[in-house]
């Protein structure tokens, strides 16, 4: 523990700590405050032919993304030999289909990107939030392939030829926070495209609640359980919102309904 | 057997002059918001023509609505359960803002600050969307009365099912106005293909809303109500819907399309229907069947049997009575008039309407003859096939023999009363001719042409013991055990002296008719005086001033 820096700590123990709390207290927050505003924003309504390619791509992608990370940073790489799958063997899968998925997800956030850009209609809707959002998951996905292609496409060909083996640093580091006993010494000699890639995604997650990105937790899985018309009675539903109290705050939303409500109770 | 109770809407097209009145109440009531200019959750069309969206009718294009599957159960056109998740990234059946229009508004304000100049001023149309000068290029109703429909209304989709001899010559033929809100289905396919659960049917009244908070954006809804009658506020990026203005149909008052409607041609009321056989009929293998499989879905709400399952599925007996009464029962159910718009979508609706019969008036008129004497008026109905066959490509999918005998029986009450109104003698034959008694007639007559108010809007007011959870008067305090503990008022209590001040009174239509009633906020504790403290500075108060006519103060 000797070498590790005030920096160190702050990077690799404070800020993931930092973001996971964000994001939970965020979400629930958001949810309890703000489910008027819980959507995808979706700009398919201005324009669709860009969407319609760029748009499966990038989820497909970025959902391959997500459970090739599942398997590398949160399964052992123990586990996984125990199955018979060895060190090379996850080596080229997950290289390949790391390198494949991830084209994919860029090439999808690319199109995404560039229509938000050229299509004036969408780009008026883009909001200050989108853009840092949009920038935190560029760089994330970048260094991330920048990382996957110096060092295990291009790093192939160098000895050793299993290119970097994060699953002996990274993900136990990932890992040793999960279980609340952070450990940042795996960190500290990951190299620099690891960390970047490391950085802006744990900058994404810092602001994920406070973002269009809040519909990622609204995967509608329930859809297909239940039946197709949904009855609902007036009386269990006769608001969306429970009614407040006059002395709280009201938030933005609120400014929609008719002012007449504070006007009528003054009156009394 | 499960009863349901359902609001209904019947519009009477031979009353429809276009005049639009009920589209902009509607809009200024619900839509006149940001995200919502392109909204019309009540719009008329001219037909023929493209109607709103354009050519929102061509389910090839869009895949709304339900389609019978080889078992012969219903499925989406849209697909399944699985093929909506696996396509949730991008609605490919989605209609964009181009479909309806783009919106604009114009450079007022270069009318009032711009410097002197050569030329006047003039305020050039701006985009909503992009802030940019645009073309205007199509509006809501750009082909109302059949303006430029030599160029657009070829692609009327119903049109385009029937013959080139129908297309050429159509404009000479006939027109007429449709007005459309949201049908509020029995079998809805917006609901069933919302992946949120969003969207929901009342059990009390059938009314098809959108969860605001609940909604997420998906854009299923859009794309599989096949009427294009759910939008996407592209400003809060969620579903909104015509609400058959709930919450004055909760108070017994008609909606706001109906209150304003100039020609006075709709009708509100309740339905009953059996909502265990709603599948089975919206799955019957002929479309021409349709028609009269959902006619077979609603109740008789003076059988026994009926009456005893409603009162058991917990249907109040005022309801019942006001089904009993229903303009809609008769008009759907006893005379036939009334049919449904496209029912081979077999979504149900539940806003039918009654077919104009004056595009054959007219062209009878026009050539010369008596456009009201029976004879003349049958021989049409069988001759012009052109107007008849539109008609059934709206309302019966295609079956021609439903809308002979509406347009046949509007016929024989025309002609049947105009002897009456010239002071000859009633001619029982003419009602015999449609099946039907001359005092039949006189009935149906009084409901179509008089109509009067209390006639046609036939609506229950929600349950007291429910509607008082809908004012929402309760103060937070008042829980049990709670400091207010004052429990949940009633409509009436809003003037009571004990409510809390401070306490919101939530902006219902009943909260507003309650305190507008409101002349007399304190009841004087002892007759003939008056607290002053308790005056709300609004109208006269007992004892505020002697009795008019005595001579000393009490």
């Amino acid at each position: 523990m000797s070498d590790l820096t005030v920096l160190d700590v702050l990077l690799w123990v404070a800020f993931p700590y930092i973001a996971a709390a964000s994001f939970i207290v965020g979400h629930i927050l958001r949810y309890r405050y703000d489910k008027f505003g819980w959507t995808s924003r979706s700009s398919q309504t201005y324009e669709t032919k860009w969407l319609r390619w760029g748009s499966p791509m990038f989820h497909y992608g970025i959902l391959g993304v997500f459970v090739g990370h599942v398997v590398g940073l949160l399964i052992p790489h123990q586990w996984l030999e125990f199955f018979g799958i060895t060190e090379h063997l996850y080596h080229l899968g997950a290289t390949w289909a790391g390198v494949i998925v991830g084209a994919i997800t860029v090439a999808g956030l690319a199109i995404l990107m560039a229509r938000r850009g050229a299509v004036r209609r969408v780009l008026r809707v883009t909001t200050a939030m989108d853009v840092i959002m949009y920038a935190f998951l560029a760089g994330s996905l970048v260094f991330g392939m920048i990382a996957v292609v110096q060092f295990q496409v291009i790093g192939q060909f160098q000895a050793p030829a299993t290119g970097y083996n994060y699953r002996e640093t990274v993900s136990p580091w990932i890992r040793s926070l999960i279980l609340f006993q952070p450990d940042a010494t795996f960190m500290v000699g990951v190299p620099l495209a690891f960390k970047l890639h490391v950085l802006t995604s744990t900058g994404l997650f810092l602001i994920w609640p406070f973002t269009r990105l809040v519909h990622v937790l609204s995967v509608p899985v329930m859809y297909l359980f239940r039946p197709y018309v949904v009855y609902r009675s007036r009386d269990d539903h006769r608001g969306a919102r429970a009614i407040r109290r006059g002395w709280q705050k009201s938030p933005v939303i609120d400014s929609t309904r008719p002012k007449q409500k504070q006007k009528l109770s003054s009156d009394r | 057997m499960r009863v349901m109770a359902q609001m209904s809407m019947v519009m009477n097209l031979d009353k429809c002059i276009g005049c639009h009145t009920c589209s902009v109440t509607c809009k200024q009531v619900w839509t006149n918001r940001d995200g919502m200019e392109y909204v019309w959750f009540n719009n008329v069309e001219t037909r023929p023509g493209l109607g709103y969206p354009r050519q929102y009718e061509d389910q090839e294009k869009w895949n709304g609505g339900w389609v019978r599957n080889k078992n012969g159960r219903l499925k989406l056109k849209s697909g399944g359960r699985l093929k909506k998740l696996a396509t949730i990234f991008s609605n490919n059946d989605l209609p964009t803002i181009d479909d309806y229009y783009e919106p604009w508004t114009y450079d007022y304000d270069m009318l009032t600050s711009a410097p002197q100049t050569k030329n006047g001023p003039v305020a050039r149309p701006k985009s909503l969307l992009t802030g940019e000068n645009m073309d205007i290029k199509w509006s809501g109703n750009w082909d109302d009365n059949l303006g430029g429909s030599q160029e657009t209304a070829q692609d009327d989709p119903i049109l385009a099912h029937m013959s080139d001899h129908v297309k050429m010559e159509f404009e000479n033929t006939f027109m007429f106005y449709l007005p459309r809100i949201c049908e509020h289905c029995l079998n809805p396919s917006c609901v069933s293909a919302c992946p949120s659960g969003a969207m929901y049917k009342r059990e009390e009244d059938g009314i098809v809303l959108v969860d605001q908070d609940d909604c997420r954006g998906w854009r299923m809804c859009v794309s599989a109500c096949p009427y294009k009658k759910v939008y996407f506020n592209h400003k809060t990026n969620k579903a909104e819907k015509c609400t058959l203005c709930y919450p004055l149909i909760e108070q017994g008052k008609p909606t706001i399309c109906s209150e304003t409607c100039v020609g006075r041609l709709r009708y509100l009321g309740l339905m009953l229907y059996d909502a265990d056989r709603v599948l089975e009929a919206a799955a019957i293998e002929d479309e021409h069947e349709l028609l009269d499989a959902q006619r077979s879905v609603m109740l008789d709400p003076f059988d026994p049997a009926v009456i005893s399952q409603a009162k058991k599925d917990g249907i109040a007996d005022d309801w019942i009575e006001a089904a009993q009464n229903s303009p809609i029962y008769k008009l759907i159910s006893e005379y036939k008039v009334a049919l449904p718009l496209h029912p081979e979508y077999r979504t149900m609706p539940m806003v039918w309407y009654i077919p104009p019969l004056s595009p054959v008036v007219d062209v009878v008129s026009n050539s010369g003859n008596d456009g009201e004497d029976v004879r003349n008026l049958f021989a049409a109905i069988d001759k012009l096939r052109i107007p008849v066959e539109y008609l059934a490509g709206l309302f019966t999918a295609g079956d021609t023999v439903p809308i002979e005998y509406s347009l046949k029986k509007l016929a024989a009450m025309r002609a049947y009363m105009r002897d009456i109104n010239l002071g000859n003698e009633a001619n029982e034959n003419i009602a015999q001719a449609v099946g039907m008694s001359g005092a039949e007639i006189e009935e149906m007559y009084r409901l179509l042409a008089i109509a009067k108010y209390e006639d046609r809007y036939v609506i229950p007011k929600a349950h007291v013991e429910s509607a008082r959870d809908l004012e929402d008067f309760a103060c937070s305090l008042d829980t049990d055990g709670g400091p207010g503990m004052g429990g949940a008022r009633s409509t009436g209590d809003i003037r009571a002296t004990d409510r809390i001040p401070g306490t919101p009174i939530d902006s219902t239509v009943a909260s507003f008719d309650a305190l507008r009633n409101v002349s007399d906020p304190s009841e004087p504790s002892t007759p003939g005086r008056l607290n002053l403290l308790n005056w709300n500075g609004k109208g006269i108060t007992n004892g505020m001033f002697p009795p008019a006519g005595s001579g000393s103060p009490a």
